[in-house]
């Protein structure tokens, strides 16, 4: 297999703003050429938009705006984990041979249709996201005797990291008494526990090992890939206090990297809601069984950034399409000692997680010095 | 017969392959395991329940019928797990499914 590398990035600051998705695109795609002015366009030969946006044809759209041509040009959508799916047929077209290097440009407005799957109607009446996941907290409490309390940490900690993402939503700090006089959306779900929709892009480039030890570009490479879908419908779900495409996911990533999760430094875990983040990091198998909490806990209390530097879907914002290249981007920064305040000790391999509707898919990449 | 029609009049069926005898849930036209024609043999009546939470003063409950499907459901009882629920009404309202059990 060839190895494949991140070699540039841009990002653009996550907010409320109305603008429209063929500008959200060329803008964080403007500022990866902008900070890698040695990269030349004309050499990139695809180029995938990862986008929930019903706008059409968004691929050559964006060719056109940066004057390239390339040879592969569509989207590719996925609901919440379309950026780290686009990341992997990216890292597919240049295994194959098909592609040497790739633009993937992830974007999304705050009002995006990726919202709410429409199709799964054995939700009945309760499509919005906020029902799946006050099932999900209702169990994971019960079944491991969690409290409102204990789970209020996730976005404490996740807001706090936040502020020093200087293209983060959020720019406040939050107590667990915030999170918990927040409004009350379900008996299980606060406002404070849920990722917001927002307006935001993320770009990346990846390239073969050829390509970049030939132009001497940095490279942050890609050495574990694992994906798995285990349903389209929430109802589908068995278990509903732990993720098995997730588990599954990460297993097959570690496997294809040739690592174990204690090689893990640093890692972008998938918060859509206060509860996904200990689930995840049971289901990853950084914490036993009913224990993430605990460990989330921990690093707040130490003041460890090593989950969710950039404060994570909550703290962040939550662009779809653009999530997963965000995350991407974070742990590339982490890798190259670039993240800045955020700056974990001593990063050489991390981990970045995105998933689906209701963790009926994931994506789990590990990425290496 | 066809489940959204019947599902439309108040009657909820479980989807069953014809062919297989598989029950294919959510409902579609052909078994997701052999392709056969999806039939609508047997009401449903009664369901389990295997999760809930609420909104405001309405309870929301993930109940599961014939050990197979699984849907979410309105209850205006307070629900416990376990519990036997009875479908009380069900439809589609603007597109959308809707169960209510008591």
């Amino acid at each position: 297999m060839k190895k494949i590398g991140i070699i540039a990035y841009g990002i653009t600051p996550f907010t409320k703003d109305d603008q429209k998705i063929e500008s959200s695109l060329l803008k964080s795609t403007k500022n990866l050429f902008e900070n890698n002015p040695q990269i030349n366009r004309g050499d990139i030969d695809a180029v995938l938009v990862s986008t929930n946006n019903n706008s059409k044809y968004l691929s050559p759209i964006l060719s056109e705006m940066i004057d390239i041509q390339p040879k592969i040009a569509h989207s590719i959508e996925s609901l919440c984990n379309s950026g780290t799916n686009s990341i992997v047929s990216a890292y597919s077209y240049i295994a194959s041979g098909l592609a040497d290097m790739v633009l993937i440009s992830g974007a999304e407005r705050y009002d995006s249709p990726g919202h709410i799957l429409e199709w799964d109607n054995s939700r009945g009446e309760y499509k919005h996201p906020i029902f799946w996941a006050s099932i999900f907290t209702k169990s994971y409490k019960r079944q491991f005797s969690i409290s409102d309390v204990d789970l209020a940490v996730v976005p404490v900690k996740n807001h706090k990291q936040a502020k020093e993402n200087p293209n983060a939503m959020s720019n406040k700090t939050y107590s667990i008494q915030d999170v918990l006089e927040s409004k009350k959306l379900t008996e299980d779900i606060r406002l404070l526990d849920c990722s917001r929709p927002c307006t935001g892009s993320a770009s990346v480039i990846l390239a073969s090992e050829e390509i970049a030890r030939e132009n001497n570009y940095e490279s942050t490479w890609i050495t574990g890939i694992g994906q798995k879908t285990t349903s389209a419908g929430f109802t589908k779900n068995i278990s509903l206090s732990s993720m098995e495409s997730t588990k599954l996911a990460g297993r097959a990533a570690l496997k294809m990297a040739n690592r174990t999760i204690s090689d893990i430094d640093v890692a972008e875990i998938h918060d859509a809601f206060s509860v996904c983040e200990p689930i995840a990091l049971e289901s990853l198998g950084f914490s036993n069984l009913g224990n993430g909490i605990n460990m989330v806990k921990d690093l707040y209390e130490t003041n460890n950034f090593k989950i969710n530097p950039r404060g994570g879907l909550i703290g962040s914002g939550h662009p779809l399409g653009a999530t997963g290249i965000a995350q991407t981007i974070e742990i590339t920064q982490q890798i190259q000692s670039k993240a800045g305040n955020r700056q974990v000790d001593d990063v050489n391999v991390g981990l970045v997680h995105n998933m689906s509707a209701a963790a009926t898919s994931s994506t789990v990449l590990i990425l290496e010095k | 017969m066809n489940f959204e029609t019947e599902l439309a009049l108040g009657n909820f069926y479980i989807p069953e392959c014809g062919k297989c005898m598989k029950v294919v849930w959510p409902p579609s036209e052909f078994c997701n395991h052999c392709f056969g024609e999806v039939l609508l043999k047997k009401k449903i009546f009664e369901g389990k329940i295997i999760e809930f939470s609420r909104k405001d003063d309405e309870y929301f409950c993930l109940v599961e019928f014939e050990k197979e499907v699984r849907v979410m459901v309105k209850t205006p009882n307070i629900p416990k797990i376990g519990q036997i629920v009875k479908i009380l009404r069900c439809g589609i309202s603007n597109g959308n499914y809707f169960f209510h059990v008591i």
